[in-house]
């Protein structure tokens, strides 16, 4: 390829329309005669529904409905399973409880739905909330994820006989073994607490019925248009046809969108086709936070084992997961969990076990980083203690076990959530970490500046990490992409977008292979209507596997031109070159078209067409890895806390990250920094508190606190390396959540740093300077 | 999330304003900026059953100087105008060391200055400012006014001695005197998030360079913003050398405060943290007073 | 119980007339009423300062203002700042920079920075930094809004010169 637009920082196509508030977002969409929806919601975290009385609310005028489970009757019933259970793994144990559309008998989390309102307006809806009259006997609560396994713990789902909602377990070597011959085994107790997707918008969805079409529009801000357009069509009972899921712009996904069996996926398709008239839901913030899905809230119990100079013999990790009141995404997270606990590292010996839970709280989903944050915090945090104890420094003793870059494809032996093993791909695993080091100054840092602040009376320390992503997994996507006869160029995709700039960066993909102009490319993406096979955007996939997909419908297009076009100038497609929007004959000026002209000819509208005959430059390709391509990079930064408050502040700041052939630079580093503010959110400031009665305590952003400007370092310095990927065409990696990974465990790292007097293991985040406090008054007693 | 329903009022005039609300009653509330009042109403926290929208009466909307060399500030004045303005930079100069901390410039241009004080939440900068300064209040209703200290006018979290019929209609500031010196500082966990405790201190020292009288104001640790009195004692007829303002310190924050444990910090961290914060207002405002000696 | 309150509001240069519920949100009449749908609503608790507009002249979270409020006074949305065919230095210098991902946030973002730069042409990273403070980002980390911010001043001054 020529490379005059792939690997360029090109402006984004998108932003015009964004920047001018011309772009169209879920609550923009007004239809005429267009309802609205809200939901009662369960107080209560655990507790039986006696009765639910809305006979007051249907006389508040402006109501259209009120609905609780008993009007829905063979509709209701709990939702599809949107992730295969963990059966490719031997010995799984997985019981499905997937989420309830409304409660019936019983709410199993505080927000859970009782009834849905139909109303002239969202203002009108909300009012008649407080007409409803339930009746509930509250049951008692589990919240603590290893009370909830104890003998006699009150159970989530009374058909189970325990609060288990899942055990799998998974072994490379024997741990036992090689912990029985280690100089040293570490064991330690981690915990990272729940966070919120927290995009700008909140969900939403409207519904379309045409009862003269027989045919229904839903728009939704979903990071999955396809399954939740199969999914509403088979509930339904109407064809895949009928039903078209069109995706406006998203304002951030991070994971929680990529659910398609929420309440409103569920209920609103079907209350539109009862009233006839379109049906619009938008979530709002305190919604959010109580009832769409978040993630985080996993406990460790780890153990290193190593030779005492350093290297690592072996690796255990039994931990409790959190999946909340329900499991409808299957082992996703912990799964991600298992295969990112060994990291960077070779080791030879690893049992990694969950068990998921059910508690009395929110279900959790992936949000950015989706378990592979914990499996990082767990090793490097074990790395970290382990340094201590043998008076290691932290880059020593992982550069001794470091993976290195001759042992790929390097094969795990852990099966992941694409229920394959994982397979390392390619990389360079010092290098980023050298390189990290070089770019932060770190051994300047320890050698001069450290001692002189030191001895001012500062507070400063460093931490340094490295990390591993597992992107770009399966099972596929497509992509069509075509040229018509005005010579502009479409492309279709069935994932969707939420700011990552696919409109972009699959435009250049194309521009590249067809020589156009990339303004004369549009990107279609998250519209079933227009291209209905595919996955969604989530595990860093997007650019890598339907990027691919686009690729490769390029290039069979790109063949097609030349077929067509070496049949019309009578020479060898060796001859031609695309540029321009043009086919040229190399050798000859006057043999050259327009691939629009081209494209017309392709195509006829009179004569005869030849037995094996596709008309139009069109192609439509598929792609799946054999596995997901696995990013890798390091982060380092250096803290400053004060004496006397104990506020962290984060002063200097660098992440290097691979992944593979970059695309656009430029959006390529957005998505790095954009990881970095929810990661110094997780290991900061945003942490979902529950109290025992599962009550979330801080449903707002007045109380859950997300970083804001002034919150992030002055800079991030970014870093790059590449080595691409075999498993795709483009050798790409994913690297949508390269920011959010390594940061909780590199803020601690750089925490311990700050007071090497103190000797601190911190093992839990977020932090806060409350916690700092009690951290420092801890370990003074221990002195 | 949005508000119930309401009647609503837009008086033009305090006059008009005042016979609205004594017709009211207990159904009435007072809309000054709406920055506290609106997200409560949207959370469906707050549902009153009237406002009365002051954002119409200009003849709220003032900083006049006062002569005796304070300031007069209308309740309608907004928190941004407060903050930009020259005399009060002259004349309360605390004032503006707080401003900054309160939520965001967005809020600040349409939050008011009386309003802040009338909302009396245990958590603001600005009521926690006007006890520290012996800022008195002007209340009227359609047939009485009156004038109330500070310290008075807050009762509560939320609660002012304000009656449904009344409403706030002047902030006064006394002048500082000569070899005066004030202070704000807090802790919050993000800039313009809720403070985790604030201080606000008013020092005056004696010709000789004592300690004549301590306001030590704190907020986010009890009910109300409370004075620490006891620490104050410590200070009064002493030099303000660092060991007299350690012991007041820790007097304030062992003694004087009731701070809870919330999701942001604990009782310990509160109490830790005053005392530091009431050291660091403290030192730094006594260093003022000695700048502005006469 | 309530009835509809006639307004006059002036919104982007141009006049409406309505009549509303004392309730309704400022947020919700620009966007529902007028159709501007170019303010976004994050929050509605004066927080995220997605919705954030000009009222008068200065910027303020339009979620906590009744639209009544608004009556007889001058309202600028993102939709005043420029069009898709000629964007304000402002915008141009957010697409250059990058500094914005999934759009929602940024017309607040734009909105508080327009009286920012008013008043501040030549800011620092720092000024910069502070200002958007009251503005929550979940996509871009800042760093490019800052750089936008920047380059947006200077396409400014440059353009007055």
């Amino acid at each position: 390829m020529t490379k005059k637009i792939f690997g360029q920082p090109i402006k984004r196509s998108e932003d015009p329309r964004l920047l001018t508030g011309q772009a169209l977002f879920i609550d923009d969409i007004q239809i005429s005669g267009m309802l609205h929806a809200a939901f009662l919601r369960s107080d209560y975290a655990h507790a039986r529904v006696r009765s639910i009385d809305v006979s007051a609310a249907l006389q508040r005028p402006g109501v259209v409905a009120v609905y609780t489970a008993k009007d829905f009757s063979e509709y209701w019933r709990p939702g599809p399973l949107q992730v295969p259970p963990p059966s490719a793994i031997p010995g799984a144990v997985f019981n499905a409880r997937t989420l309830i559309p409304i409660a019936k008998d019983k709410v199993r989390y505080s927000g859970e739905p009782l009834a849905l309102v139909i109303a002239e307006s969202r203002y009108i809806a909300e009012d008649a909330l407080a007409d409803i009259v339930v009746d509930m006997d509250p049951l008692p609560v589990v919240t603590d994820l290893e009370k909830a396994l104890e003998a006699g713990a009150p159970l989530v789902h009374d058909d189970l006989p325990s609060n288990l909602a899942a055990n799998v377990k998974q072994e490379r070597g024997n741990y036992a073994e090689a912990a029985a011959k280690a100089d040293l085994v570490i064991k330690r107790r981690l915990h990272i607490d729940r966070g919120a997707g927290g995009a700008m918008e909140n969900r939403g969805i409207v519904v379309d019925w045409d009862e003269k079409a027989q045919s229904m529009t839903i728009w939704a801000s979903t990071q999955a248009p396809i399954p939740l357009r199969n999914s509403i069509a088979a509930r339904l009972g109407l064809s895949d046809t009928q039903v078209r899921v069109i995706t406006p712009f998203i304002g951030g996904g991070f994971g929680p969108k990529i659910m398609t069996s929420m309440p409103d996926d569920v209920l609103l398709p079907i209350v539109a086709r009862w009233l006839k008239r379109p049906v619009k839901w938008i979530e709002d913030r305190r919604e959010n936070f109580l009832a769409t899905t978040s993630e985080r809230d996993q406990l460790h119990y780890s153990e290193l084992a190593l030779t005492k100079e350093g290297k690592i013999l072996g690796l255990k990790d039994v931990f409790y997961h959190n999946t909340g009141a329900y499991d409808p995404y299957g082992m996703t997270v912990p799964l991600n969990t298992q295969t990112h606990t060994m990291g960077s590292y070779d080791i030879p010996n690893f049992y990694t076990e969950v068990r998921m839970v059910f508690t009395n709280k929110m279900v959790v989903t992936p949000v950015r980083g989706a378990g592979r944050t914990y499996g990082v915090f767990v090793m490097e945090r074990l790395m970290d203690e382990a340094a201590k104890e043998l008076g290691m420094d932290p880059i020593e003793i992982r550069l001794k076990n470091m993976i290195q870059p001759d042992q790929f494809p390097l094969r795990t032996g852990i099966t992941g959530q694409d229920f394959v093993e994982n397979v390392l791909d390619s990389g360079n695993y010092p290098a980023t970490l050298i390189k990290a080091r070089e770019m932060v100054e770190y051994d300047k840092f320890k050698k001069e500046i450290q001692p002189k602040l030191c001895r001012e009376g500062k507070h400063v320390g460093i931490g340094i990490v490295s990390f591993v992503e597992g992107t770009g997994v399966g099972p596929y996507e497509g992509a069509r992409v075509a040229v018509d006869t005005g010579g502009k160029v479409s492309v279709a995709t069935g994932i969707s977008t939420q700011g990552q700039g696919h409109f972009t960066v699959f435009a250049q993909i194309a521009a590249e292979q067809l020589g156009v102009d990339i303004k004369d490319v549009r990107v279609v993406t998250g519209d079933t209507g227009i291209f209905h096979w595919g996955a969604g955007t989530f595990a860093s996939r997007g650019a890598t596997v339907a990027g691919s997909a686009v690729n490769k419908a390029a290039l069979m297009v790109r063949k097609k031109i030349l077929e067509v076009a070496g049949r019309l100038f009578e020479v060898s497609e060796d001859k031609m070159v695309l540029e321009d929007g043009m086919v040229k004959v190399l050798d000859d000026p006057s043999k050259c078209m327009t691939l629009g002209d081209l494209s017309a000819k392709s195509a006829p509208t009179r004569g005869i067409t030849p037995a094996d005959f596709e008309p139009g430059l069109e192609a439509t390709a598929y792609f799946g890895p054999p596995y997901g391509a696995t990013g890798q990079g390091a982060e380092a930064m250096v803290v400053e806390v004060d004496p006397e408050t104990l506020e962290i502040k984060i002063q200097r700041f660098v992440l290097v990250h691979d992944c593979g052939t970059v695309i656009n630079p430029m959006i390529l580093e957005g998505q790095v920094q954009g990881g970095v503010q929810m990661g110094i959110g997780n290991s900061y400031y945003e942490q979902m508190i529950y109290d025992e009665n599962g009550q979330l305590m801080n449903a707002s952003f007045m109380d859950y606190l997300m970083p804001g400007s002034t919150d992030m370092p002055a800079k991030m310095e970014l870093g790059h390396l590449s080595t691409p990927s075999p498993l795709n065409p483009l050798g790409i990696k994913g690297v949508g959540e390269a920011g959010a990974i390594p940061t909780p465990s590199c803020f601690v790292q750089a925490v311990e740093d700050a007071f090497p007097e103190l000797k601190l293991h911190i093992l839990d985040v977020p932090l806060s300077p409350s916690r700092m406090f009690e951290i420092v008054q801890e370990s003074k007693k221990k002195i | 999330m949005k508000p119930a329903p309401f009647d609503y009022y837009a008086p033009s005039s305090i006059t008009e304003a005042l016979d609205r609300l004594a017709e009211l009653g207990y159904d009435g509330k007072v809309l000054a900026g709406g920055q506290s009042l609106i997200p409560a109403m949207n959370f469906r926290m707050a549902q009153p059953a009237a406002l009365v929208d002051l954002n119409g009466i200009k003849e709220l909307d003032y900083i006049r100087s006062a002569p005796d060399g304070g300031l007069l500030i209308g309740t309608m004045t907004r928190d941004s105008k407060v903050e930009h303005d020259a005399t009060v930079a002259q004349r309360a100069p605390i004032v503006l060391e707080a401003m900054p901390h309160i939520a965001h410039p967005q809020i600040r241009n349409r939050g008011t200055f009386g309003g802040a004080m009338a909302h009396a939440d245990p958590a603001g900068q600005l009521p926690g400012l006007a006890v520290a300064l012996n800022a008195r209040f002007l209340v009227k209703s359609k047939t009485n006014e009156y004038w109330t200290a500070a310290d008075d006018f807050f009762v509560g979290p939320f609660g002012t001695v304000i009656q449904p019929d009344e409403m706030l209609v002047e902030v006064a500031l006394p002048a500082l005197p000569q070899r005066s010196g004030t202070c704000y500082r807090q802790v919050s966990r993000q800039k313009g998030s809720q403070a985790l405790v604030g201080v606000a201190v008013f020092v005056v020292l004696d010709e000789k360079g004592k300690c004549q009288s301590a306001n030590i104001s704190m907020l986010c640790v009890g009910e109300r913003p409370l004075l620490a009195r006891e620490a104050a004692k410590v200070l009064v007829g002493q030099l303000p050398v660092a060991e007299a303002i350690h012991a007041a310190a820790d007097i304030a924050a062992t003694k004087e405060i009731d701070p809870g444990s919330d999701i942001h910090a604990t009782e310990e961290y509160r109490r830790y943290i005053a005392a530091v914060l009431v050291q660091r207002a403290l030192t730094e405002a006594f260093k003022r007073a000695q700048s502005r000696g006469g | 119980m309530s009835e509809l309150v006639p307004i006059t509001v002036t919104v982007n240069h141009v006049q409406y007339e309505r009549e509303v519920e004392s309730r309704l949100l400022l947020s919700d009449f620009l966007r529902h009423e007028l159709c501007l749908t170019g303010t976004h609503v994050g929050c509605e608790h004066g927080v995220c300062g997605a919705c954030t507009i000009l009222f008068d002249g200065e910027s303020m979270r339009s979620c906590l203002i009744f639209a009544v409020q608004a009556n007889g006074h001058e309202i600028l949305t993102v939709e005043s700042l420029g069009t898709v065919d000629d964007l304000h230095p402002l915008q141009e210098a957010f697409q250059e920079a990058h500094g914005l991902q999934c759009g929602f946030c940024t017309p607040g973002i734009l909105m508080s920075m327009v009286p920012f730069l008013e008043e501040n042409a030549h800011p620092t990273e720092e000024d910069i930094r502070e200002a958007i403070s009251g503005n929550l980002c979940r996509c871009t980390g800042y760093q490019n809004i800052v750089e936008a911010v920047k380059l947006a001043s200077e396409k400014m001054a440059a353009g007055k010169s």
